[in-house]
């Protein structure tokens, strides 16, 4: 039997190793001035000299002198899978999350959390000077200043003029409304580039809707479960519902609204044949020549539609903050590389290499911005009537409640608003799947 | 070595003898030397993981708010068993199953008689079968997505021109609920018929080909002894193969999660488990509805081991 020992010995001793192995592998022993920058793909890629994110953690690891370095590790594609992969590593402590671009609707779920390192008093003003006022909104949860805002997004229309000359409608000189967007493309018959895939970006949509019609899809910001209020079941709501089913029922939201995404609406106003409108953020501007359009000079921008003849228009709000990881190992180090991310250098580097917009309200005199963005005062004004998407900790469950039902868009009715409404309630309390 | 190769019936037998021989009982022992570390990690893998999925789903408990958890016992239960969701979930992942694993059953004994028939490019024609199933899944589903969306996908253009005009060139295969299904459905076919084949395969060349050519002599046409013959003595094999792909079907996932995420009515049990533990992080609802889909898996494989009498040891 001796012999029948040995060899299990050995296999204990090599699961042992393995284990041990495993174990330190996890351990890592990191520089503690090595800080990760958890960042959303943009149009740097992790390029170092891409304009992007990438270029400014390289730059800003050489500016600090030493005292850190910043590597970055990119996020997947879309916003909800980026809080997802940073929700788990947070849920996890994981010590490695030193600074990531948070997606501004899932901030209050991070900070009530507990998964944010608390911003330092006195960097609370570096933070927050300059910056439009939606931004610092977007990075506050009951009343503290928790993230850094970095940029600030809002979306534009975006419009052939020959189009919306050969319909008669007047898009730069005043608000257009969505109805008699819906009724030039109809009659021109050419198409609206929206977003209303089951995914963050019909939220976004939404929202911008009732908001624009003055309603809110939450009543009062930031509240416990059992005090939510919601505001879906009301005449805007049912005014946002009567637009998604109208630009579904004309045809002209294209040929699969129900599945597009700002990529798709951004391919369907690329096509010279059938573009006329499209609502989107202003990377597109950077897009067009990159995808090879040839008809830039015949593209128009203006303030988002307005959702009825009186109120005025709420564009969306989106954009980028700066988080530092609870379980950071030096929360004070991680902030100081934020102020550097977030400078004024850098958000006109980020402007001009990745077209998306900067929170600070001095990088749109650049010249260098003017000079790329025709549009700059136009972007400006649009964050200044910019609406965030509702501020709760619970806005994930809320917008993909929003998605299943209000999907697909020509399957939306009145109803559809209050029929929301109800399962959000069902879903938070616990009485429904999700 | 009798331990390792005793059937369940010589088992059940051993069970009614009074006493083990000294050598029986020595081999038995050698028997849990040599198996017991492999069935201590076996444990620790599956079954820890199982029975705490089972503890965290009498929770309510939300990943991102641990403070508040909170013992409901079965209320996640009888929510699930309540909403149309899970029904539906339930519904189109039955559908998925029934469908995919008939037609890969058909197509698959198509392609392991080939297979199994064809002399000159053996190797070739093995490889060439075996390609789609090496493809990862996630890969061959963003694929079929991109062939088959209206953007970038050629499908259309090739139905409207293969149809003179009458197919529209602008139809959204995810739009609605049955053309996604059904994309779902070629990509999940087409990624694991080889799978399949190559299980009958192994099936077809047991068959003993005397008694094939008995049949060709005695006059039997090929549908007579396709019938007669070949399926008879196979069936251990297509049961298993039937069974591995049934369990597998029933988890789909990657298809469904590249294709719809869900949309239009397409959810799968795992994709709505995924939803409440990863996306929503409700661990206790999603361990719930993993627990469910676990019950219903082992009572898929009870079904096909006790009722089709499936010997997944043994071959015939």
């Amino acid at each position: 039997m001796s012999r029948h020992r040995s060899p299990s010995r050995v296999a204990v001793a090599l699961c042992a190793a393995t284990v041990l192995v495993g174990l330190t592998a996890c351990g890592g022993g990191e520089d503690s001035t090595h800080l990760t920058w958890y960042i959303n793909p943009d149009g740097g890629g992790s390029n170092p000299e891409g304009g992007g994110q990438a270029q400014i953690a390289a730059q800003c690891t050489e500016q600090a002198g030493g005292a850190y370095s910043i590597e970055v590790q990119l996020l997947p594609n879309s916003a909800s899978d980026q809080r997802q992969q940073l929700l788990r590593r947070l849920a996890g402590s994981d010590a490695s999350v030193d600074l990531m671009s948070l997606d501004p609707p899932f901030i209050p779920e991070f900070a009530q959390a507990g998964f944010l390192a608390p911003v330092p008093e006195d960097m609370v003003e570096t933070f927050t000077e300059d910056r439009v006022e939606s931004s610092v909104t977007a990075s506050t949860w009951n009343e503290e200043l928790v993230a850094v805002p970095f940029w600030a997004n809002t979306q534009l229309l975006w419009y052939r003029k020959s189009v919306a000359e050969a319909a008669g409608l007047d898009v730069e000189g005043g608000n257009v409304t969505w109805q008699q967007l819906v009724e030039a493309a109809e009659a021109q018959d050419v198409t609206i580039g929206v977003q209303a895939n089951r995914y963050e970006g019909y939220t976004v949509w939404i929202n911008a809707l009732i908001a624009g019609a003055g309603g809110e899809i939450l009543v009062n910001p930031g509240p416990d479960l059992d005090d939510i209020e919601l505001g879906l079941d009301s005449e805007a709501g049912r005014a946002a519902a009567d637009i998604v089913r109208s630009v579904a029922d004309a045809g002209v939201g294209g040929p699969s609204m129900g599945t597009a995404d700002e990529t798709v609406a951004l391919n369907l106003f690329q096509d010279p044949d059938t573009s006329g409108f499209l609502v989107n953020w202003p990377y597109v501007w950077a897009a067009f020549p990159a995808n090879g359009v040839e008809f830039i000079d015949d593209i128009g921008w203006a303030m988002y539609p307005a959702t009825s003849d009186e109120g005025d228009p709420a564009p969306p709000y989106g954009g980028i903050s700066i988080g530092v990881g609870a379980f950071t190992e030096d929360p004070d180090l991680a902030y100081q590389a934020a102020e550097c991310i977030t400078n004024h250098e850098h958000q006109v580097l980020y402007m001009t290499g990745t077209g998306n917009p900067a929170s600070r309200a001095a990088v749109f005199d650049e010249a260098e911005v003017v000079e790329q963005f025709p549009m700059a005062d136009v972007i400006r004004d649009s964050l200044e009537q910019a609406v965030p998407r509702p501020q709760t900790q619970f806005y994930g469950d809320l917008s993909t409640a929003i998605q299943r039902v209000w999907s697909p868009p020509d399957g939306v009715t009145e109803d559809t608003p209050a029929e929301s409404a109800t399962l959000i309630m069902q879903v938070l309390r616990g009485e429904a799947l999700l | 070595m009798s331990t390792v190769t005793d059937t369940p019936q010589t088992r059940r037998r051993d069970q009614h003898r009074p006493k083990l021989s000294d050598r029986a009982r020595a081999e038995r022992k050698l028997g849990w030397k040599l198996a017991g570390p492999a069935f201590v990690i076996m444990l620790a893998v599956t079954a820890y993981p199982i029975l705490q999925a089972v503890w965290l789903s009498f929770f309510r408990y939300r990943l991102t708010d641990p403070d508040a958890r909170e013992f409901i016992f079965l209320s996640n239960y009888s929510v699930i068993f309540t909403d149309s969701l899970f029904y539906q979930a339930l519904w189109n992942t039955v559908f998925i199953t029934v469908v995919t694993v008939a037609v890969e059953l058909v197509l698959g004994f198509a392609i392991a008689m080939l297979m199994h028939r064809i002399v000159l490019p053996r190797r070739t024609l093995r490889t060439i079968v075996l390609i789609p199933y090496s493809i990862i899944t996630v890969v061959s589903a963003f694929a079929w997505l991109y062939s088959f969306r209206t953007d970038t996908g050629y499908v259309n253009g090739w139905l409207n021109t293969l149809t003179f005009g009458a197919w529209d060139a602008t139809f959204d295969w995810f739009g609605s609920w049955l053309p996604a299904m059904g994309v779902i459905m070629i990509s999940e076919i087409w990624k694991t018929t080889p799978f399949m084949s190559l299980l009958l395969l192994a099936g077809l060349a047991q068959i003993d080909s005397a008694m094939e050519e008995a049949a060709k002599v005695d006059g039997a046409t090929f549908w007579q002894r396709l019938f007669r013959v070949i399926l008879p003595n196979m069936k251990a094999a297509i049961m298993v193969a039937v069974l591995f792909r049934t369990l597998d079907a029933f988890r789909i996932f990657d298809n469904v999660f590249v294709m719809t995420r869900g949309a239009n009515n397409t959810e799968t049990l795992s994709t709505l488990a995924y939803k409440q533990t990863i996306d929503r992080v409700e661990i206790g609802m999603g361990s719930a509805l993993s627990v469910v889909l676990f019950l219903l898996v082992f009572a898929i494989a009870l079904i096909f081991i006790r009722g089709f009498k499936v010997d997944l040891a043994g071959s015939k």
